[in-house]
């Protein structure tokens, strides 16, 4: 068996004295898989991409990912973690209104410290792979809701991450752009990308996960693999 | 509680910092306002007040204790116009060697001083104000005008040379003593065989004009017998003096109260309206559940109320502490003495302050709450696209790290925002910039004032009685039979003489102006002596003179004309090669060299020498070795650093230190608002960065760089106008003193040192950016990117 991309190891996470949002989840996931997170709303599913994102910390247990103990980093180093192996894209797209799309597309390289021109060109192949490279200019607000998720993924996929987490990717979508991005990742996960997806849209997990988790409280109640690979 | 109240307060309590800059703005605005206020309060006239409030003496009389009795002088209070008198006051001159305390090393000269007879400082015609110290209670014991509290005076020509402590010191605005003294005191200072004489000090019913003084002094004399009246002195020429000396300051110190109200109102305004600004979409949804627009108007208001008032009770007090050492300098400057803030300062800061406030909140938040709902509830997330995008997009091009790029187009952003930001910084830097430099052009004037180069100076005269302030070196003197050329002699076998002058004072008249002219006639070169000029240059030998501006005023005449000086009857022509910066100046005067008269006044010896001392000599022990061989002469050899007007250059330094520091610090208040709101308002857009990679410290960077352009932007406008400011201040404050201001006391700043100025608006930016730059670096990614 290969190395898991992903380890979780009892971890929960608490906030004050309420019951925990993450109780003692242990996990590993492997290069290659597509994960689909399900559960009802306020079982944990957010926290545990945070925590897998480095953006929170477990109240115990252990997370390591691409062999980085994530729950021991500090803010700066969990940024450069972020940077080299997460891509991240949200229900919100969480797009900066200000900036072009192939400046948002380009951001996380330049953060990483990349030459502007290389990393233009990373994004125009991107944005081209995704089939928005004519609204390179345009800025975020001007494009529909499919459009702009799919400018998130190309922001999220711009330094090649190890690990892509999207926390209901289709959420703030009508139906026909959920379909275009359900297609998106298929295809991400086709060409080999560990996903790990927080979704309320059954349809969706089946169509692009090849495991699907279900949370309840904190806990995980089933992990079960599903033949959607293609 | 109310549920709005309930709402509010949450408010109160989420927007912490912005509750916290609230109050510390309206703290700083308040004692910035009250120093301003007070400033302001103090420069309106205040000889006059100072006057009014001591019950200055119109008249201050010396009387001939031989020729009349106390009953007589009693009597005059009875005289027709007398208005209030006090006296008669038992009066001596005494000459004293410094003793331990005085700032000088014992055993040197002091100047001649008129020492009074009072039981007590008060009295129905100058109430003198005891600044230290205690009244006079028994022998041995002086109250002085000049000289530190403890300080001890040996008095010399007095069988014993007692000793007279320091007990008190006093300021009389009349300037009618040097010091004071029991009466029964007079008896054992008066030398035997000196004149007794008697004080009386008059307070008249019409005194505003000369005329009128010398009718009632006309009055009083005929009151008693003929003679009896030695002397008297105007209190117009102690006013005009005064006026003279204050009429520096005053525009200085009035530009800087102004600089204070105005910066306050700014600030104040800036960062209630941005408080109330940012919620905006608060505001929204609070309307959208129902809340109506007065009910929202009242409790924004109360929101910023109460941070404000809690402010302003801080900065009062603060302010009035402050204003104790920042009195006593305008004390110090004017010669008055104002004890505290005035009542009605407080009082309309407080007012002030507060109706701001509650207007500014107002306004913002009528405008908040009028905004339809739906745009309201669109506000506030992150700036409105389109603004600043091609900022945005030029800053992106730049060959800089990302987050300085990012920084950089954030002013764009937000244009009113910017503004306020720049104008906050335009005003520190401003502020700064012209403090600097008036601090300067006064050290200055108080140098060229001085024109003390020397070390060591040698009178050669027999001292007079004077009367009131000590006049230095000058006034009138009956010069000795001491043989110049045996002074110059023993001057010039003192190993450690560097450089001397002799300084000859004699009255001419200058043909065409009424009245006499003083010509002072230096022997040697006396260009080294501490003259400024303000145009030409120093004389260089007979025939040529410079005189100072108020000499050119009254003559018309200009640099280079010729005047005809009347000596003695000989008409003695002088070119005038210069303008001569002197602020001293109250009458008539030339300055020449002394062959210019040596025809017509061949006897004019000098009165004074100056010596210079060479580097490294100790000049203590100089003055003892000269002194010794001048002994014999009969003259003797002093210190020339007695009165030098150090603490007023060091109060004045230190009244601008404050001053800018309070406008440096609410400029950095201002910014540090700003930024707050707008990191707040980028909080969203700071987790999303994060969330893709951005280190705390790029975080950090992002936003300090936000601020860069903007300080740079004030910097180099503030110091500018700061500059031009001081250019336009510091002539102003010549011409209402009646002269002209010699380019040394205008051109004060160096190039680099305004350069350092405007990267102080930099500083001030970057300053004011720190906290919400490491707010912005330690925000909770997870926690910004639920904030929608
Ligand atoms: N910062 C926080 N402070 C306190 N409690 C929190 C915080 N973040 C999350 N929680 C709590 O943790 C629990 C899990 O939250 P989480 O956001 O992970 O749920 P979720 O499964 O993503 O729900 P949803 O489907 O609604 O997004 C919830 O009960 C929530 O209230
Ligand atoms: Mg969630």
């Amino acid at each position: 068996m290969t190395t898991p991309l992903i380890e979780l190891r009892d971890v929960s996470r608490r906030y004050d004295d309420d019951p925990p949002a993450l109780a003692e989840v242990s996990l590993t996931v492997a290069p290659g898989e597509a994960v689909a997170v399900l559960g009802p709303s306020g079982s944990g599913k957010s926290t545990l991409l945070n925590l897998l994102a480095g953006l929170d910390r477990p109240s115990a247990g252990t997370v390591t990912v691409a062999g980085v103990r994530v729950d021991e980093l500090g803010e700066a180093a969990s940024a450069r973690y972020r940077r080299a192996s997460i891509g991240m894209v949200f229900q919100f797209f969480n797009l900066l209104d200000d900036l072009t799309v192939v400046d948002n597309v380009v951001l996380p390289a330049q953060l990483a410290g990349l030459a502007r021109g290389e990393a233009r060109r990373r994004a125009a192949e991107l944005l081209e792979a995704l089939g928005i490279d004519r609204h390179a200019h345009a800025y975020p607000g001007r494009l529909s809701g499919g459009e702009r998720q799919r400018v998130a993924v190309a922001r999220a996929l711009m330094n090649r991450p190890a690990l892509l987490l999207a926390d209901e990717p289709t959420g703030a979508l009508d139906t026909a752009s959920g379909e275009d991005v359900k297609d998106l990742l298929g295809d991400l996960h086709a060409d080999g990308q560990t996903i790990v997806l927080v979704t309320h849209d059954v349809a969706l997990a089946q169509s692009c996960a090849t495991r699907t988790i279900q949370l309840v409280d904190g806990r995980i109640a089933a992990d079960s693999h599903v033949g959607a690979d293609r | 509680m109310s549920t709005l109240g309930k709402v509010v307060r949450a408010g109160v309590g989420r927007r912490r910092v912005q509750t916290v800059v609230t109050g510390l703005a309206a703290m700083m605005a308040v004692t910035a306002s009250v120093l301003g206020g007070s400033l302001l309060v103090a420069s309106a006239a205040p000889f006059d007040h100072a006057f009014a409030g001591q019950h200055g003496a119109h008249l201050t009389a010396q009387f001939d204790a031989g020729r009349t009795t106390t009953a007589q002088l009693s009597a005059t209070a009875h005289v027709a116009g007398v208005a209030a008198a006090s006296g008669p006051f038992p009066t001596a001159t005494i000459s004293a060697h410094s003793g331990a305390g005085t700032a000088l090393p014992p055993g040197v000269d002091l100047p001649p001083m008129t020492v009074v007879g009072r039981a007590g400082p008060g009295g129905p015609v100058d109430d003198v104000t005891l600044t230290a110290g205690r009244w006079v209670t028994g022998p041995g014991e002086i109250v002085s005008a000049g000289i530190p509290l403890g300080s001890t005076l040996r008095v010399l020509g007095l069988p014993g040379s007692p000793t007279l402590t320091v007990v008190g010191v006093a300021r009389s605005v009349s300037s009618t003593a040097d010091g004071w003294v029991t009466p029964s005191e007079i008896t054992a200072l008066t030398a035997p065989g000196a004149p007794r004489r008697y004080q009386m000090l008059y307070r008249f019913a019409a005194a505003g004009t000369t005329a009128q003084i010398a009718a009632d002094r006309a009055a009083i004399s005929a009151a008693v017998p003929a003679g009896a009246l030695t002397g008297a002195q105007s209190w117009l020429n102690v006013k005009l003096g005064t006026d003279r000396n204050t009429a520096l300051f005053i525009p200085f110190l009035i530009a800087f109260g102004v600089l204070g109200v105005v910066m306050s109102v700014l600030i104040v305004g800036n960062v209630v309206a941005g408080a109330v600004g940012v919620s905006t979409r608060r505001i929204g949804i609070l309307k959208a559940i129902g809340f109506t627009p007065a009910q929202v108007v009242r409790a924004y208001m109360g929101q910023a109320l109460v941070p404000a008032a809690v402010g302003t009770v801080i900065g009062v007090v603060a302010g009035n502490a402050l204003a104790i050492p920042v009195l006593s300098t305008t004390n110090q400057l004017y010669g008055t003495n104002t004890s505290g803030v005035a009542p009605q300062v407080d009082v309309a800061v407080i007012a002030g302050a507060l109706g701001l406030t509650a207007v500014t909140a107002w306004a913002a938040a009528l405008r908040a709450g009028r905004l339809r709902t739906v745009d309201a509830l669109a506000v506030g997330r992150t700036p409105r696209p389109g603004r600043g995008q091609r900022a945005a997009r030029l800053a992106a091009r730049l060959p800089l790290p990302r987050p300085v790029s990012l920084g950089l187009a954030h002013p764009f952003a937000r244009p009113a925002r910017t503004a306020a930001m720049v104008a906050a910084i335009v005003f520190g830097a401003t502020a700064a910039t012209f403090a600097i430099g008036v601090g300067a052009s006064l050290a200055q004037v108080q140098a060229a004032k001085n024109h003390d180069n020397a070390d060591v100076i040698v009178p050669t005269f027999a001292p007079q009685s004077g009367h009131g302030r000590v006049a230095r070196n000058r006034g009138p003197r009956t010069p000795t039979s001491a043989d110049p050329a045996a002074i110059t002699a023993a001057v010039n076998a003192q190993t450690g003489t560097r450089a001397y002058y002799g300084t000859a004072e004699t009255e001419v008249s200058v043909a065409g102006v009424t009245g006499s002219t003083t010509v002072f006639a230096f022997t040697g070169n006396a260009s080294w002596a501490g003259y400024r000029m303000i145009s030409g240059s120093w004389f260089h030998g007979p025939g040529q003179a410079v005189v100072p501006t108020t000499f050119l005023t009254a003559t018309g005449t200009r640099v280079g004309d010729t005047v005809t000086l009347e000596d003695y009857g000989k008409a003695v022509p002088v070119r005038i090669v210069g303008e001569v910066f002197d602020p001293h100046t109250q009458t008539m005067e030339v300055l020449t060299d002394a062959g210019t008269l040596a025809a017509a006044e061949p006897n004019l010896h000098p009165d004074t020498y100056s010596i210079a001392v060479k580097p490294g000599t100790e000049v203590r022990g100089y003055i003892h070795k000269l002194d010794t061989a001048l002994r014999p002469l009969g003259v003797s050899a002093q210190s020339d650093q007695f009165q030098g007007n150090s603490d007023v250059i060091l109060a004045l330094d230190a009244l601008t230190a404050i001053l800018t520091l309070m406008l440096v610090a609410t400029a950095g208040l201002g910014v540090l608002n700003a930024v707050v709101l707008d990191t707040r308002e980028r909080v969203h857009d700071l987790g999303v960065h994060k969330a893709l990679g951005m280190t705390p410290r790029q975080a950090v960077t992002m936003v300090i760089a936000s601020v860069v352009v903007i300080g740079l932007t004030g910097g180099a406008t503030g110091v500018p106008v700061g500059a031009a400011l001081q250019a336009t201040i510091v002539p102003a404050m010549g011409h209402s003193a009646g002269i002209n201001m010699p380019a040394s006391v205008i051109d004060v700043y160096h190039p680099t040192e305004l350069v350092l100025l405007g990267l102080g608006g930099l500083l001030i930016a970057v300053l004011g950016a720190l906290l919400p730059a490491g707010w912005a670096a330690r925000t909770r990614t997870a926690t910004a990117l639920r904030t929608e």
